[in-house]
């Protein structure tokens, strides 16, 4: 709908403008007209249209060449004022001026149209690499979990007798951790799906933002990470009313990322405002940062660092950008002076903080 | 105690393995259905004390089938689906049911599962006094304790934890809670349970920020846990 009314009201603004430059020219040339001869200002304003066809959609540019052509005719070619054409000269020139200013319309908007064509193909060949680029990544990234399960479950299958106990033990602990990793990759795909197919609608529902917090560390937890996490969350933080799914969601990635990405003793720090309606989530940690010539791509789709460990498929971020912008907040990263890096999402919501304050009974026991 | 006979439904057969295994070696009796229309006969002809159901079946669709179950089955239905799909366990869980898994999900939390709802089903709800740890719940005297000291609740704060250490073990949806506690009126008043959970958990709860006791199933209701 939006689009729509936009690229009506640049339409109309075309039409409005060509009528205004074709008139102002008009005008000026005939102030001047008793210096210059009518045959001059016929080529001043196929110059003027041809300036228009530049910029301009057909349309507006052939009613700018049709009204230019009769005003041509009605205040320079003798006799003036009248539509009427004396000479057999002026007549040809006249429908000369017409056919001429037709042709530069016409053959302005072909020019056009090649060139929306190439970027068009320059557009697809793009997404055939972007394409290629998911699949080595993809296939990278579900291919390693996907053998290291079936070689262990082979392992195990046919070399029983030659296997002890402790390496048994091992192979299912492999098998166990390639399919949590895989599980992984396959919510981050769903989850890019939904984004892509552009029909995510955020629930809605009031939320605990410091349970959102704390359940979504523990899960982060539970994939024995060796970070250190510190959590501040104000207390007096109201429940707001958001996605909470999809909240949990840009943590979980956020704090998958960082745990993944830097040293085992580093600390990631979570700190949680809001200003009246705004929540803001800090998520920050002291390794290395990222290199400053790649900060702006990081949320790229598919986009990974240059000489970065393997594995992971690129999409973390990307759904950390497209889940917070669908909660209608803002995502921005940067890097800290002392080391490390810092994102901080911003969310505006609607809020409730004093429905619990009604005053209410105690219990009839006294204490 | 007899072994106790599950039926589970559910068209993979990889899914039907995994559970047929897990659950035998834990000492129950299984019974298989590929299909609804499989499920409900032997439902119907050995009435097992307890049902997996999957939501996703290709003859039938599985809220179809509880509602059929539950048209004469009183023993507990724990429903399995995939992730993401809220609504469905919602639904399922309002229809009757009495538990839900998603896929992917632990073996051990099955168990668990399984565990608890047979429990409360057999269980008859006579007894008084809830006892988790050291916390102790007293229905008649509307008291609650931890290490034999009283704790201070106002009246809504202990129905809402009576409502759900009555039903120890098994998930109570928001809007279930919401009627329950404050009236019908409020199933859409959604704050004031994020509330009274928080406050709640302030009280009974060792860490209120890493609960133990009351649990949240995301999206859904809550759970009163008491770790054995």
């Amino acid at each position: 709908m939006e689009t729509l009314f936009i690229y009506k009201v640049s339409k109309i603004k075309q039409y409005l403008l060509s009528i205004l430059i074709v008139g102002i020219v008009s005008i000026f040339c005939y102030a001047f007209s008793s210096l210059i001869s009518y045959r001059v200002v016929a080529l001043i304003l196929i110059v003027t249209v041809s300036l228009i066809a530049v910029s301009f959609d057909i349309l507006p540019v052939l009613a700018a060449a049709v009204l230019s052509a009769l005003i041509w005719n009605f205040l320079f070619i003798p006799p003036l004022f009248t539509f009427h054409v004396n000479t057999m000269e002026d007549l040809i020139l006249f429908v000369m001026y017409f056919i001429i200013a037709m042709i530069n319309a016409v053959l302005t908007y072909k020019i056009k149209q090649v060139k929306k064509m190439a970027e068009e193909r320059e557009g697809k060949a793009n997404t055939v690499k972007l394409y290629n680029t998911l699949l080595n990544s993809l296939s990278h990234e579900l291919k390693t979990p996907i053998s290291t399960i079936i070689g262990a479950t082979d392992n195990l299958l046919t070399n029983t007798r030659n296997l002890t106990t402790q390496n048994r033990y091992e192979l299912i602990g492999e098998i166990s951790k390639a399919s949590f990793r895989l599980n992984q990759q396959v919510e981050n795909l769903l989850n890019m799906s939904r984004l892509e197919s552009g029909f995510i609608q955020p629930k809605k529902d009031w939320c605990d933002i410091g349970e959102m917090i704390y359940d979504t560390v523990k899960r982060i937890e539970e994939n024995k990470i060796s970070q250190r996490i510190e959590i501040s969350i104000n207390p007096n933080i109201p429940l707001f009313k958001l996605d909470k799914g999809m909240l949990e969601q840009v943590v979980y990635n956020l704090l998958n990322n960082a745990s993944q990405y830097t040293a085992a003793d580093c600390t990631i720090n979570i700190i949680v405002a809001h200003h009246i309606n705004v929540l803001q989530i800090i998520i920050e940690d002291n390794g290395n940062g990222f290199p400053e010539e790649e900060i702006h791509h990081v949320f790229d789709k598919f986009y990974r660092l240059k000489n970065t460990k393997a594995g992971g498929t690129g999409l973390g971020l990307s759904i950390v950008k497209g889940f917070t912008e669908a909660l209608g907040g803002s995502v921005q990263l940067e890097n800290i002076r002392t080391g490390g890096s810092r994102f901080t999402i911003d969310i505006p919501a609607e809020t409730a903080s004093d429905i619990s304050k009604k005053p209410e009974k105690w219990l009839r026991r006294k204490f | 105690m007899a072994k106790a006979q599950i039926l589970i439904i559910d068209d993979e057969s990889q899914i039907l393995k995994l559970l047929d295994i897990t659950l035998q070696s834990n000492n129950y009796i299984v019974k298989k259905a590929a299909t609804a229309g499989e499920g409900l006969i032997s439902a119907a002809n050995y009435p097992p004390d307890l049902i997996i159901l999957d939501l996703g079946l290709p003859d039938q669709d599985g809220r179809t089938v509880l509602k059929k179950l539950r048209e004469w089955y009183t023993n507990p239905i724990i429903i399995l689906s995939v992730q993401n799909s809220e609504e469905d366990i919602i639904k399922a869980l309002d229809n009757g049911a009495n538990d839900y898994l998603s896929k992917p999900f632990r073996t051990g939390e099955l168990l668990a599962r399984i565990r608890s709802a047979i429990r409360s089903s057999i269980m008859e709800e006579n007894s008084p006094l809830i006892i988790c740890d050291d916390l102790q719940i007293d229905l008649a005297e509307r008291t609650v304790k931890r290490n034999n000291e009283y704790i201070k609740l106002t009246g809504t704060e202990y129905n809402l934890l009576a409502v759900l250490a009555k039903n120890e073990g098994k998930v109570l949806t928001h809007h279930y809670l919401l009627r329950d506690v404050w009236g019908p009126g409020y199933i859409n008043q959604s704050q004031y349970l994020r509330v009274f959970i928080a406050q709640l958990r302030k009280k009974i709860e060792l860490d209120p920020n890493r609960p133990e006791l009351i649990l949240t199933e995301s999206g859904i209701g809550y759970r009163f846990v008491c770790r054995e």
